[in-house]
């Protein structure tokens, strides 16, 4: 039905605008007066008319319609006082498949087969109703704004009006999706601090929230909760990934940029460069069994090699591949920086008698700083929220070390872990993920804030 | 007859496939100033850039003929390029101070050129490079502050300061006053008097009225070509080739 409806709308539209631009050129040429916009306006003008009170209200009634078919169907059983909510709504179901012709049950058998009698006639009717509502209500505005044009009226601007008020609604959409995941993050969180300590989850040294999962819920009691979930182990893992993701992704990344930016003939950048932001486009989960089956086996295999005690999931395995994939991100952005230096320091330098390392080491360098500490906060923030990688080639295990070839795990890692599966929502060990992922999305954030102050704050004005 | 500082034999310039300069040849004579006017895109920038191989930055710049410096080829293939910059400076159009300290930004070349060999020394030339460029007494008591604080007159004495720090033969200014107020030009002026008496200056400059007010020897440059050079009094007087007399007169350019 919605497609067949909203398909006559659009060509009620496309009508409305030709009948627009009509009857404006018909207005021009009859009065010999100017209209204030030109005929086209008018059609979009019609048009707009035509079709999006419609949809609107096309929108209104769908999203009502089920409450209120819900509520005739089942008048008679609320009648009776007797069902609960849950009931009720089950007994629906059970209408709805009798309706479809599915019966599974004997029981009220009367009252089910008036209801879905009920059923079958407000299905109908509801669906003529809604034929009758929208498109009689988009013919009545086509009419009226047909008539409403006249040598007063600048449909120009009502257009454009209505084109911001549409822009404004596109990019309320993603300003409200922050918001609520904001929201729902904030509210799970205290939720789980209700039940947990604050002070525990930031300063505790040992988490292992299946404890909490193995025991029956009447079980648990607080020394048991504190135990569980203090989560410096994964603060300190993520801590030792990204600084070694970040030991791999700085010097290189930089190098990279330098030689990107200065050296390269044109010829090389262009065909060097888009190789290298591939690297960024490289889905992090291929990252991750390059991680887990390439990287990992060969670090362990070094390492034994020198007598060490090598972890099969050790960060240095996990921290270089998500180094190598954040490289692009260091080296694309101090790239742009240092070329946007302008080019007449260059010429003072090398006017000065220096030579082109000379010129970058002690002119160009310096005054790209704040936007290549800016690449490299933005990529460190990277680091931290990288998933994939770590789930695949970490360890699961929460265990404090500073040990690079030991498994560490991440806040991310974690995450997943206790989220897979099935879970009780409302257990603490489930809310954990969200005080997780609150504390991730603050640190990010922070991280990027500051990225971009000091880029702000210390760039060289050039005019 | 003063001595010549610099000769230009037979220059040709081009970028790519197009001619910038054509067979200019001309001498500047040590400790004067010499001016090289005419309009836009005539190749005096061109020609200002060759005399420190600035042109060499470009990567389609190829520079034909000779250019000496005290009888030395400096296109030579033995020739130095970095010693050739600490000895021939450059100013340039716009004020390119280093986002530097004031400090910093004077001693960058005694600094890349080994120059002072005490910290003590550093300060001194750069004191006196300051005092030289009409500047120190502006900035004495603020030479940590970034050279870009400066105002537009201020950073382009910075940057002449900056050019006589290393104690260079030659000056080459390219357009200095352009982006410059009436004040800020007539202080370089009168500055450009005062180093003549140490330094060979050349100046590209748009200006015919500053042309006459600070050079001794004026070329006018046309469509790449060198059309006149002599005393300047000479070409703003009586200048013996037709498009010289329309230039200078206002006709064109």
């Amino acid at each position: 039905m919605g497609f067949i409806l909203i398909s006559l709308i659009i060509l009620i539209g496309i009508t409305s605008y030709f009948l627009g631009n009509l009857r404006a050129k018909n207005l021009r040429t009859s009065n010999q007066k100017n209209l204030k916009s030109l005929s086209h306006y008018y059609g979009y003008y019609v048009a707009l008319w035509a079709v999006v009170p419609a949809l609107l209200i096309l929108l209104m009634i769908t999203s009502f319609k089920s409450f209120f078919i819900e509520q005739y169907v089942l008048s008679d059983f609320i009648a009776l006082g007797s069902y609960t909510e849950t009931e009720l709504s089950l007994l629906f179901t059970q209408i709805e498949n009798t309706a479809m012709g599915i019966k599974l049950f004997d029981e009220n058998t009367i009252l089910i087969d008036g209801a879905v009698n009920k059923l079958n006639y407000i299905n109908k009717t509801s669906e003529n109703l809604t034929y009758v509502t929208v498109l009689g209500f988009s013919g009545l505005l086509v009419l009226y704004s047909i008539f409403n044009i006249n040598h007063k009226l600048n449909s120009r601007k009502i257009v454009e009006k209505f084109l911001i008020v549409l822009y404004f609604t596109c990019s309320l959409v993603a300003i409200m999706t922050t918001v609520g995941i904001i929201f729902s993050l904030l509210y799970e969180t205290l939720r789980f601090f209700s039940q947990v300590p604050i002070t525990d989850f930031l300063f505790g040294l040992n988490w292992s929230p299946q404890r909490v999962f193995v025991r029956e819920a009447g079980d648990l009691d607080t020394r048991d909760l504190a135990n569980a979930f203090g989560a410096v182990p994964l603060f300190a893992g993520t801590f030792l990934i990204a600084l070694i993701a970040m030991c791999v992704s700085v010097p290189v990344g930089l190098l990279t940029a330098i030689y990107m930016s200065e050296y390269a003939s044109p010829k090389v950048r262009d065909w060097a460069k888009p190789i290298i932001e591939i690297l960024a486009g490289i889905p992090t989960v291929v990252y991750g069994f390059f991680a887990a089956l390439t990287v990992a086996p060969l670090v362990r295999d070094i390492g034994q090699g020198a007598g060490l005690t090598v972890s099969s999931e050790s960060a240095l395995a996990a921290g270089f591949v998500m180094g190598i994939m954040i490289i692009p991100f260091i080296s694309s952005l101090s790239d742009d920086v240092i070329k946007s230096v302008p080019q007449s320091l260059r010429e003072g330098s090398y006017a000065m008698g220096a030579t082109k390392r000379e010129t970058i080491v002690k002119v160009l360098l310096p005054a790209a700083l704040p936007g290549i500490v800016g690449s490299f906060l933005l990529a460190v923030s990277r680091a931290i929220g990288e998933t994939m990688i770590v789930v695949m080639a970490a360890g699961l295990n929460a265990k404090l070390t500073a040990n690079p070839l030991d498994a560490a795990t991440t806040i991310t890692t974690q995450i997943v872990v206790i989220l897979i599966g099935d879970q009780e929502f409302d257990s603490p060990k489930t809310q954990s993920a969200f005080a997780l992922g609150l504390t991730l999305f603050v640190v990010t954030l922070a991280l990027n804030f500051i990225a971009l102050q000091v880029v702000k704050k210390y760039t060289e004005r050039y005019d | 007859m003063k001595s010549i500082k610099i000769k230009a034999d037979n220059l040709n310039v081009y970028y790519g496939e197009k001619q910038a300069l054509f067979e200019v040849s001309m001498y500047m004579e040590e400790k004067q100033v010499t001016a090289l006017i005419g309009p836009s895109g005539c190749g005096k920038s061109t020609f200002i850039r060759c005399l420190n191989r600035m042109n060499d930055v470009i990567d389609i710049c190829k520079v034909q003929g000779k250019i000496e410096i005290d009888g030395n080829d400096i296109y030579a293939p033995d020739m130095h390029v970095e010693q050739l910059r600490e000895r021939v400076g450059m100013v340039f159009q716009k004020p390119n101070p280093f986002p530097k300290s004031i400090f910093e930004n004077v001693a960058y070349g005694p600094r890349i050129h080994g120059i002072a060999e005490h910290k003590s020394d550093l300060e001194e030339i750069v004191v006196t490079s300051l005092k030289k460029a009409a500047l120190f007494d502006e900035v004495k008591d603020r030479l940590s502050d970034s050279g870009t604080s400066l105002s537009g007159g201020q950073q382009q004495r910075l940057c002449i300061a900056r050019a006589i720090s290393v104690n260079p033969d030659i000056i080459l200014m390219d357009e200095p006053c352009s982006a410059l107020d009436p004040i800020a030009t007539a202080r370089i002026e009168e500055l450009m008097g005062d180093l003549k008496t140490e330094y060979t200056i050349i100046i590209v400059t748009h200006s015919m009225q500053q042309a006459a007010r600070v050079s001794s020897r004026t070329g006018f440059f046309h469509l790449g070509k060198l059309v006149e050079v002599d005393k300047t009094e000479a070409i703003f007087s009586n200048p013996s080739d037709q498009r010289t007399q329309d230039y200078i007169t206002g006709r064109f350019g």
